[in-house]
């Protein structure tokens, strides 16, 4: 067998996703972050973003940041199916990530949301986009969550008020491990999207322009006198 | 005639998250700032007595007993030490304390130091451990937290009065300024009403905590600790300090009913009132001779009602001045030149200390550029404790 032909057994099969249409939020700092895809190509400034967390275990950065560098590298490696990801990018400069991942019409699959620019409910903001995407952009009916950290829990566990199908294991299991499973169904999105999603649309070109070309960050909250 | 008491010695952490340390140790950090300010750290043994002020480390640390382990961290041992405990107006409560200690003539030289930390448990927690001050039978035991309780009494006043959601942004963002520029404030960030309240994104960005309140109206959870050195300034001992003392020129307290549907009118805050005019009659001053002053900002409500009650504003109107600039740093009256509890960060044990603090930064000269009021010649601060059942307040005079 040719290795080209290897390699395609490897892959996963694809779905063209359809493509998540960029907003601004004007965060609380008034600094405009515009939330948008990653493009393949941008990979690499993604991992290079990551890659410093993965040493901070505060607040379970370390295992986050792990993760979500193994999904970044294993979309750019063809290693996962139907993988998307969204930046919050404050001129350029990359705030936040989410990873995600689009199992079936009816099922999404919400990897991991990354907080690089604290204090301003960034990783907040960027959740709600993610979910934004699963079910008001692909037309999933629900999205399957764990969380890692404490804070996370309380982020989308208690204030989305998530369906607990912990009881329904192991017919609904995230795939990231055992970790109970909840769920964001279209029904509990549609009573909440009003207090945790915004953004405007469509960004602007200027706006745009700015994101354009991302930028890893020059400093990090969590690892003080931090240099590249 | 009662000696006078001054503060020759400050010090203070940065607010924020401590987590991670021991309460004793944050304490002793900010103590050890003090006596280093005062050029007094050596001679620490000398110190009469120490008093420290903190609401619940046994809740939220699951330890007691600071007074002694502070003594310990600093190796003062034998000076005499005692915990004083008055919810979030603990610390103002200490400085009274400490006070009548010199005036009454049993101390020359007394170290007062206020402290929490509050991360060590979630944010859900926190809350309750706070919401414990309330009554137990009446307000606690049927779910009221503090933060209900300013949502209530925000919308109470704004029923009256005619305040609006966007009047508690416009305070947020000037104690944010301020806060911005103060190295100790836990949230060192300025926000525009644009993006907390005029703009399409803003009922989102700047979600309700407890309606009408919302994240921007309402104080972080935070960790950290303030230190005073007091000193009798009559003595021969006032001499050998480095720092001119800052007078403290009037101090009082009182107290409303506990529960507050016992009170005639919810929005009258007569323990702040009466506090603000004992302080007054002793120091001989009114509202007028006031340069600036620090409220406890829980709520950005508060800073409104409290600065209504001490005479700084007619009833009512003080929203009014706000929308007017009046209270920024470099208007007619500024409040919370510090950040105010909404910036700086609200460690409840620490804060009435902190707000001391900052009286005597500002009466020195000593605020960081662009926060300085100027050529003041007397502040006023105001620690809430309970929802106002126990109210401490403090003027401190640049003589």
């Amino acid at each position: 067998m040719a290795i080209d032909e290897l390699e395609k057994k490897l892959r996963p099969p694809e779905v063209a996703l359809k493509p998540y249409p960029p907003k601004v939020i004007t965060l609380a700092s008034g600094e405009k972050m515009v939330v948008r895809e990653a493009r393949r190509e941008e990979i690499g400034v993604l991992l290079g973003t990551v890659f410093p967390l993965i040493g901070v275990p505060t607040d379970y950065y370390d295992i986050v940041a792990a993760r979500m560098y193994s999904e970044l590298l294993g979309w750019y490696r063809y290693r996962v199916a139907n993988e998307f990801a969204l930046v919050g990018a404050i001129n350029g400069v990359i705030a936040g990530i989410v990873t995600s991942r689009h199992v079936s019409d009816k099922i999404g699959m919400s990897l991991h949301t990354m907080t690089i620019k604290r204090g301003l409910r960034i990783g907040a903001q960027l959740f709600a986009a993610k979910m934004e995407n699963h079910i008001d952009i692909l037309g999933e009916e629900e999205v399957w969550i764990v969380a890692e950290s404490p804070i996370g829990f309380k982020r989308w566990m208690i204030e989305y008020q998530l369906e607990d199908r912990s009881d329904k294991y192991p017919d609904v299991r995230h795939e990231l491990g055992g970790v109970p499973t909840f769920v964001l169904t279209r029904k509990l999105w549609n009573a909440v999207r009003s207090v945790k999603c915004t953004g405007t649309r469509p960004a602007s070109e200027a706006d745009l322009k700015s994101a354009a070309r991302l930028i890893m960050p020059s400093e990090y909250p969590q690892i003080p006198d931090f240099k590249r | 005639m009662a000696a006078r008491v001054g503060i020759v010695g400050i010090g203070h952490t940065r607010f924020g998250n401590s987590s991670e340390y021991d309460l004793a140790d944050v304490m002793a950090y900010a103590a050890t700032d003090a006596l280093q300010d005062a050029g007094y750290l050596a001679q620490r043994k000398e110190i009469d007595q120490v008093f420290v002020a903190n609401m619940a480390s046994g809740m939220f640390c699951h330890q007691s007993a600071v007074a002694s382990a502070l003594i310990s961290r600093m190796d003062m041992e034998p000076v005499p030490a005692e915990l004083i405990e008055n919810g979030p107006a603990s610390g103002a409560s200490a400085v009274k304390i400490g006070y009548m200690a010199i005036a009454s003539g049993m101390a020359d030289v007394v170290l007062v130091v206020g402290g929490e930390i509050m991360r060590k448990v979630n944010g859900w927690s926190a809350t309750d451990i706070v919401a414990t001050m309330l009554d137990t039978d009446t307000e606690y035991n049927m779910g009221l937290t503090l933060p209900g309780f300013g949502g209530m009494f925000t919308r109470l006043y704004m029923e009256k009065y005619g305040l609006t959601e966007r009047d508690l942004a416009l305070v947020a963002v000037k104690s944010h300024d301020n806060g911005a520029r103060n190295k100790y404030a836990h949230v060192q960030a300025t926000c525009t009403i644009e993006a907390i309240a005029d703009g399409p994104e803003a009922d989102v960005v700047n979600n309700y905590i407890a309606e009408p309140l919302r994240m921007y109206s309402t104080c972080p959870v935070s960790d950290g600790a303030a230190a005073l050195l007091l000193v009798n300034m009559d003595s021969p001992r006032a001499k050998q300090f480095a720092k001119k003392p800052v007078r403290i020129a009037g101090v009082a307290s009182a107290t409303d009913t506990h529960c507050v549907h016992n009170r005639k009118d919810p929005l009258q805050l007569n323990a702040v009132r009466i506090a603000g005019e004992k302080a007054y009659k002793m120091a001989g001053l009114g509202p007028k001779d006031i340069s600036f002053a620090e409220l406890h900002d829980a709520f950005v409500i508060l800073e409104l009602a409290i600065s209504e009650e001490l005479g700084f504003f007619e009833r009512g109107k003080s929203f009014l001045a706000v929308r007017k600039g009046e209270t920024r740093i470099d208007g007619r009256f500024p409040i919370n030149t510090s950040g105010g509890l909404k910036s700086k960060g609200h460690p409840v044990g620490a804060t009435g200390v902190s707000q001391v603090v900052e009286l005597v930064r500002q009466l020195r000269g000593e605020a960081e550029e662009g926060r300085q009021v100027k050529d003041p010649k007397y502040g006023m601060s105001v620690n809430f404790g309970g929802f106002g059942n126990n109210v401490a307040a403090v003027i401190c005079a640049k003589d």
